[in-house]
């Protein structure tokens, strides 16, 4: 009996009293989760949260975005940082409203500057390891060095412009922005591209395009096997030689909207070639592989 | 996961233990079970390093008597080695179950280290005119500690930190590989082999020996293979993208080469640097910006790519 009114007691009622801690403390329940950090908000109706109001204007900024101006310019030293610490001190810096952030000694950092969903200038003086700058919405970008493996992963607007060379999966699922590499970059670029832009201005490794989705992939240099495979739609222009095209990968007519298009793009970025954009190769889906699981077996036979 | 490194200073020694020391402590968050080197002094004709276990790690907890149990096995180690005319000219305990002797030696190596290894729980790690294998269970701090390796100087070296997928956390599993029986070649490897069973057949029925059931092993046996056969180290990594499957990135070293390899998938990464006095490479650029702090120029190679560079 006397460990079952101990239990009692641990769960706030005391039998000998007849009241439970709550009604003697004057608290509720609610209060006491609230103090062990269980409920962070107060649920209202429906919604859990409310993030617009109905009166407010349209915008395209997130709602916690912070008001940061171009013009406040300041220097972030990533030495002796780990991660986690650049990228936070990034947040507060924008909260304080710094526009302009110039990282200075990544050294081949992962994971920098992941996640920004605000305007900012972002510099990087050298060079970034792997998933940099992923899954950004707004910053503009630019690297003086080199990036790692899946940079600009997932990104959704921006731009990103690397001025040296890039690893494998370049704008990986990349949704939209301009994703910019100067130099040369890896394998797999642009693989499951959901939107936006790639331009590579050197040469890009093999699978580049693998199923992608939807958007354009400049590589004004060379391209490595299969090219596009299995790609569901999206455009790839390629100025130098394809060493071979992904299943239901096919060359299309390059037209007077491809090269104007070019033209504005490789421009804007100083990557226009000397004898202009006709010699691009066009590459678009086939379109053999959609209702792929509905084809007769013989049909699947001729695609693969 | 597991992280590679290797670095070759053209024509002229280096502090490459410390060196590679840093570059294995920045890939430690790709592999933290085990950490090994394999680093070239000068070569010295005529004497040979022998780096030899007679245990594992592990062992060491296993018994009251193994102390007795490792000091019969080194003595029979020194009897084998005498009754092949080996000379010990110096004797180092590095641990107490990992050896370094040097010896001079004019006869068949190779019989000489089948007999050696026939000694229970014994296996030699290297043994080369210039080569220096060492590995061990703990991250790269630990392991340059425990042997000494700051102050080593030479030409080139590969290292590895594993992260233990398909076999074992023990010093057997650990790269990187010595290429038995040939004196100063070794390998170390980033992924999955998925031809090994197969290969594994064919090169134990050509008489080759495997110590350990990790896929990475091959590599080295493969690589042996090839050299007994007259080709080239070039020869030998351009054979491995066509007969070797899965997916891997794979650095061999010799007494004064250093090469690599990368799959058709390309899906393993490695990040290279060079210049006219360095080559550095590693899984991840921040491993080479451990060495290299100021801004350099990097780049990835493709798939099927290979590279051979010369001290």
């Amino acid at each position: 009996m006397e460990s079952m009114s101990v239990m009692a007691e641990d769960m706030g009622y005391d039998p000998r009293a007849g009241q439970t801690r709550d009604e003697k403390e004057g608290t509720t329940q609610e209060d006491r989760a609230r103090d062990l950090g269980m409920m962070s908000e107060q649920l209202k109706n429906r919604s859990m949260e409310v993030f617009f109001e109905v009166g407010e204007d349209e915008n395209l900024t997130y709602p916690w975005a912070a008001d940061v101006d171009f013009n406040k310019r300041t220097e972030l030293n990533c030495e002796g940082k780990t991660t986690t610490e650049v990228n936070k001190d990034i947040n507060g810096l924008m909260e304080e409203g710094y526009g302009t952030i110039v990282l200075q000694n990544p050294r081949g950092m992962h994971s920098v500057g992941v996640g920004i969903l605000n305007k900012l200038n972002l510099i990087v003086e050298g060079s970034i390891g792997y998933f940099g700058v992923g899954l950004i919405d707004g910053p503009n970008v630019r690297i003086n060095g080199r990036v790692g493996w899946s940079c600009g992963e997932n990104m959704m607007s921006g731009t990103v412009v690397i001025e040296k060379n890039a690893g494998s999966t370049f704008g990986a699922a990349m949704r939209g922005g301009d994703l910019v590499c100067k130099g040369s970059v890896g394998s797999r670029t642009g693989i499951d591209q959901k939107g936006g832009t790639i331009i590579v201005g050197g040469d890009t490794g093999a699978f580049s395009g693998f199923m992608m989705q939807r958007g354009r992939m400049v590589v004004c240099g060379n391209a490595g096997k299969n090219l596009g495979d299995s790609m569901y739609d999206g455009t790839i222009y390629v100025g130098g030689e394809v060493k071979d095209y992904g299943v239901d990968a096919i060359p299309a007519e390059l037209t007077d909207l491809d090269k104007a298009w070019l033209t504005r793009k490789l421009t804007q970025y100083d990557l226009m070639p000397e004898k202009g954009v006709d010699h691009f190769t066009k590459i678009v889906a086939g379109k053999q592989l959609w209702n792929y699981d509905n084809l007769e077996p013989n049909e699947k036979k001729l695609i693969l | 996961m597991c992280g590679i490194a290797g670095l070759i200073h053209r024509g002229k020694s280096s502090g490459v233990g410390s060196e590679m020391t840093s570059m294995l402590t920045a890939l430690k968050h790709r592999g933290p079970d085990s950490t090994g080197f394999a680093i070239y002094g000068e070569p010295n004709a005529g004497d040979y390093v022998m780096r030899f276990k007679v245990a594992e790690q592990e062992d060491m907890a296993s018994g009251y008597d193994m102390g007795e149990k490792i000091a019969a096995r080194i003595a029979e180690v020194e009897k084998r080695l005498g009754e092949h005319k080996a000379a010990i000219k110096s004797r180092d305990e590095v641990t107490p179950y990992a050896m370094r002797y040097v010896i001079s030696h004019d006869g068949d190596t190779e019989a000489m280290a089948r007999y050696i290894e026939d000694v229970e729980g014994t296996e030699i790690l290297s043994l080369g005119n210039a080569l220096e294998l060492i590995k061990d269970l703990g991250d790269a701090n630990v392991v340059a500690d425990q042997y000494g390796l700051r102050d080593f100087k030479g030409t080139h070296g590969i290292g590895h930190t594993r992260m233990a997928t398909e076999s074992d956390v023990d010093i057997r599993s650990a790269h990187p590989y010595w290429a038995f029986p040939y004196n100063d070649v070794a390998v170390v490897h980033n992924g999955q082999i998925t031809n090994y069973w197969l290969k594994r057949r064919q090169m134990e029925k050509k008489g080759h020996r495997f110590m350990s059931s990790c896929d990475s092993e091959l590599l080295a046996v493969y690589t042996a293979d090839n050299l007994a056969n007259g080709a080239t180290l070039e020869d030998s990594l351009k054979a491995s993208i066509e007969e070797i499957d899965g997916v891997f990135t794979y650095l061999v070293a010799t007494k004064d080469s250093l090469g690599m390899a990368k799959d058709t998938m390309a899906a393993k990464p490695l990040v290279l640097y060079e210049s006219d006095d360095m080559i550095a490479m590693a899984s991840e650029e921040v491993a080479i910006r451990a060495i290299l702090p100021q801004e350099i120029d990097t780049y990835d190679p493709y798939d099927e790519e290979i590279r051979v560079w010369k001290a």
